[in-house]
């Protein structure tokens, strides 16, 4: 297991790097000028140019850019933003907000998920079925933008049950109705998943022994269905954590959480390659563990997997 | 519920409970529907079987004939499709047939087992095994502590039992597996134990031991055990009753010997006479007994063995990884050599994991030997160029066990049997069309299932389909891999007789791969048994029928049900 673990890590070296190096150089690639950028409308003198150019090494090739850009990463030292700030400042900001919101999110698509697929799959061609079934696909079509702003509307204004926005003091009951909605098309996916495979598992030769062995109906499904239908839920859920991480800039911004996706736009705007690529890499190494992990939970699932040979 | 006051046709109906026993389990005129999409269907009609306590009782038919869904209804496991709409399950005199599912949790376990068919598919993979005997017991009110668990485990034969109970299901091979399954089935003492099939996933010594077992056991805890088999033989060697289903319904019932020398009912005698056990005779022999006579007359026309498959030394070793980059070598053919003749079939027996499936492999160049040579026609193929194999492929075509695994669903029949041809650019679209229909005809096939799709077909068809396809390239050898032991016994019958005719017109080799010993004597001229790999006999089949030399051979042949119960042929 430790040596499974081992490797699975080490491979996110190659990933890490191939990763950064993409995104660093599509930011190189971008058009237009950062630090004129900055000045806005103001024509700065040409020595303050120089100066901030050579600054942000602006001036250097991309290879020497990019290397500078790794000393920094490994000396866990990200150099600081176009602004003057701290990046390590700032993703230290971000990071535990939309960590939150992804969590609530996946905890919300997770459970209700779950949940519902397994009442749908047991009664398959039921009325409670058919409404899920109905009800997730219209889920899956409206963009989250969509949904997002009626959520606002309905629940924030009209009905008052929660803030709107959110703003700088987020805590886990402000984020709730942003990760609802960000939760929600996963729920969506989550949800025919298990049914699928709870309704599958259901006609499986090991249910209808453990039937005959007398055992009730709730332990059944506990024991024998739920368990088994798990495998492929968590193979979509662990993909999906880093979705949530990275893919929350849509729902951020409706509901103006300070968190990853926001500051992600904001940098893009800013074309800051150093607070972009600090970012994916972050991000990536969600995506290595989250992956990791969802390796590890299908071991316990399942069994026959077995991972040192 | 409608009641049936019809008298009960009479089908010779055994009358139990002459003396003061009550019957524990009684059936009478059961009916269960389905419902399909293409409106309902009535799976089992009139239905009557009655078990004494203690008794054994054998239900037999093919698949499809009723009789798993009879043993389900005593369970109350019918599928959610299907209903009893009829009659009565009487278990110790309470109508059991619509009893509420709570009344069904408690009966079943502690008053009704059951042992199921597969062991591969009946065992949660993701449970220990302990775990899967404890909450049996737990459900039943029983004591589930670690002990309790081991003795029940034990007592269905597993040694070990306290380290096998913390191990799953994947870690035992088929015959344990069909152990713990009988362990969980019996683990409450049930006064009545639904096997259904019990056996028909293992090899015939295991399931000898694992029958001779559930006998002792079950003998020991007077239990009354409901087998279900599609094997008459099985049936009556072991069942004291041996009811005989056809189409959904009782055809005869009555005491198993006597029901075995004498069938009345049409079906029963189709059935005993195709029951492939050791008393039939070869079946081109019994075809072309003349023509035999011819060729003993000049034998000496005959130059001297046309081998056209030589096999020499084969080894096939596989690298067994054991953790931590340490493997060993598994020899999965070992040393094996022999010859085929031109003309004759060469049969493979041996259990699985014996290797011979892995020689059928190496044959058709679908695994490369480690070791050895397969010389076709005198030239080695390991030496084939690729346009060369491509060649060989023509000549030398396999047919497979599965008929629903080997056909692709989405191709109809025309397509699948002319995409060799077309594959091997033979002929134009007339002529491929032209081919095929003979090829249908050949193995008795309408015409009209040219357009038919794979699940429209049964399991005879099918495999019909796979041989026309095999035979499309007017191949010289044939290597049948299991190709008959996925059908029911009176399909495997016309399949083998379809291809003896096959050999008989078109000169054909066969080299069939088995682990049926009653197939081999019905179709081969030459036995390998084959054991760990090694090949342990050889010789003409009838005498390694007659007299078989190596113990592991006579213990093949014992373990064949119903072989002692057999009369000696009588064949006209």
């Amino acid at each position: 297991m430790v040596r499974f673990i081992l490797r699975r890590l080490l491979q996110a070296i190659p990933v890490f790097l191939g990763t950064t190096l993409l995104v660093y150089y599509m930011v190189f690639a971008l058009p237009g000028d950062p630090i004129a950028a900055l000045f806005g409308d103001r024509q700065p003198p040409q020595a303050v140019i120089d100066t901030l150019r050579s600054q942000y090494h602006l001036d250097e090739p991309f290879w020497v850019q990019y290397g500078l850009f790794l000393q920094n990463i490994f000396t866990f030292n990200l150099g600081n933003d176009f602004t003057g700030q701290p990046i390590a400042a700032s993703l230290a900001r971000v990071f535990p907000v939309t960590a939150m919101l992804a969590l609530e999110a996946l905890l919300i698509q997770t459970v209700f998920g779950v949940a519902f697929g397994v009442f749908a799959g047991l009664r398959r061609g039921g009325v409670f079925d058919s409404t899920v079934l109905v009800a997730s696909l219209v889920v899956i079509a409206v963009p989250t933008f969509v949904l997002g702003f009626v959520f606002q509307l309905v629940f924030g204004v009209q009905l008052g049950w929660a803030k709107p926005t959110v703003g700088a003091n987020a805590d886990w009951g402000n984020l709730l109705l942003p990760a609802t909605v960000l939760g929600l098309v996963s729920f969506a996916y989550v949800l025919r998943l298990t049914r699928a495979s709870v309704s599958e598992s259901m006609n499986a030769d090991y249910v209808r022994t453990a039937t005959a062995k007398g055992l009730s109906r709730p332990r059944v499904v506990m024991a024998h269905i739920l368990r088994n239908s798990l495998i492929p839920v968590v193979t979509f859920l662990g993909a999906d954590l880093g979705g949530l991480m990275g893919g929350a800039i849509v729902t951020e911004a409706i509901f103006n959480v300070p968190g990853v996706g926001n500051k992600l736009y904001q940098a893009t705007l800013r074309t800051e390659g150093p607070t972009i690529v600090s970012i994916v890499s972050v991000l990536v190494l969600v995506f290595v563990v989250a992956n990791l992990l969802v390796d590890l939970l299908y071991a316990w699932l399942d069994p026959r997997i077995r991972y040192d040979q | 519920m409608r009641e049936n006051n019809m008298t009960i046709p009479d089908v010779h109906v055994e009358e139990a409970g002459n003396s003061g026993v009550k019957p524990l389990l009684e059936i009478r005129d059961l009916a269960i529907t389905f419902k399909t999409s293409t409106g309902e269907v009535q799976a089992v009609r009139n239905a009557h079987l009655t078990i004494m306590p203690g008794e054994t009782v054998a239900i037999v038919g093919e698949s499809g004939s009723g009789k798993s869904t009879t043993a389900l209804a005593a369970i109350g496991l019918l599928p959610n499709n299907g209903a009893v709409t009829g009659g009565q399950i009487l278990l110790d005199g309470e109508d059991i047939a619509h009893a509420s599912e709570k009344r069904m949790i408690e009966l079943r376990g502690n008053t009704i087992g059951m042992v199921p068919q597969d062991p591969m598919s009946n065992l949660n993979p993701v449970w220990k095994i302990g775990y899967q005997v404890k909450e049996t017991l737990r459900a039943n009110g029983r004591p589930s502590g670690p002990d309790d668990i081991a003795k029940v485990l034990e007592q269905a034969g597993l040694p070990d039992a306290h380290r096998r109970a913390n191990q799953y299901p994947h870690e035992f091979s088929g015959g344990m597996r069909q152990r713990a399954l009988i362990a969980i089935g019996l683990s409450c003492q049930p006064r009545l134990l639904i096997a259904d099939e019990p056996t028909s996933a293992l090899d015939v010594t295991v399931q000898r031991q694992i029958l001779d077992h559930l006998d002792t056991m079950t003998t020991d805890l007077g239990t009354a055990v409901l087998l279900i088999t599609h094997d008459l033989g099985l049936a009556a060697e072991r069942a004291d009753k041996v009811v005989v289903m056809y189409q959904g319904q009782v055809v005869e019932s009555g005491p198993s010997l006597e029901l075995l020398r004498n069938p009345r009912h049409p079906y029963t005698k189709r059935l005993v006479e195709s029951a492939p056990s050791l008393a039939s005779r070869r079946i081109q022999v019994a075809k072309e007994l003349g023509v035999e006579a011819a060729d003993l007359l000049a034998p000496t026309e005959e130059p001297a063995a046309d081998h056209v498959l030589k096999i020499q030394d084969l080894r096939k070793v596989y690298k067994l990884r054991q953790g931590l980059g340490k493997a060993t070598d598994f020899a999965a053919v070992d040393g094996v050599s022999f010859d085929v003749t031109r003309g004759t079939t060469t049969a493979i027996v041996g259990e699985s994991g014996s290797g011979k499936s892995t020689v059928a492999k190496m044959v058709l160049q679908l695994e490369k030997p480690t070791e050895g040579k397969i010389l076709f026609d005198g030239v080695d193929t390991a030496a084939l160029k690729p346009a060369e194999l491509f060649k060989f492929r023509r000549r030398v075509q396999p047919i497979f066990q599965d008929p629903y695994g080997s056909l692709d669903p989405m191709y109809n029949i025309f397509r699948t049997i002319e995409e060799p041809l077309r594959v091997h650019k033979i002929g134009n679209k007339a002529s491929r069309v032209k081919k095929v229909r003979e090829l249908l005809d050949q193995v008795s096939l309408p015409q009209s299932s040219m357009q038919r799709f794979p699940n429209e077909l049964s399991g005879g068809q099918r495999q019909r389909v796979a041989i026309a396809r095999a035979l499309a390239l007017d191949p010289e050898v044939i290597i049948c891999d299991e190709a008959v032991s996925a059908l029911d016994v009176l399909v495997q019958a016309q399949v083998l007789n379809l291809l003896a005719d096959l050999q008989a017109n078109l000169g054909l080799t066969y080299l069939f791969i088995t682990h049926d010993l009653a197939v081999v004597r019905q179709i081969a001229d030459h036995v390998c048994v084959m054991e760990k790999g090694k090949l342990v006999e050889t010789g003409s089949t009838d005498d390694v029928f007659e007299s078989p030399q190596q113990d592991y051979t006579k213990a093949l042949l014992n373990a064949i049900p119903g072989a002692k119960l057999m009369l000696p042929p009588e064949v006209a």
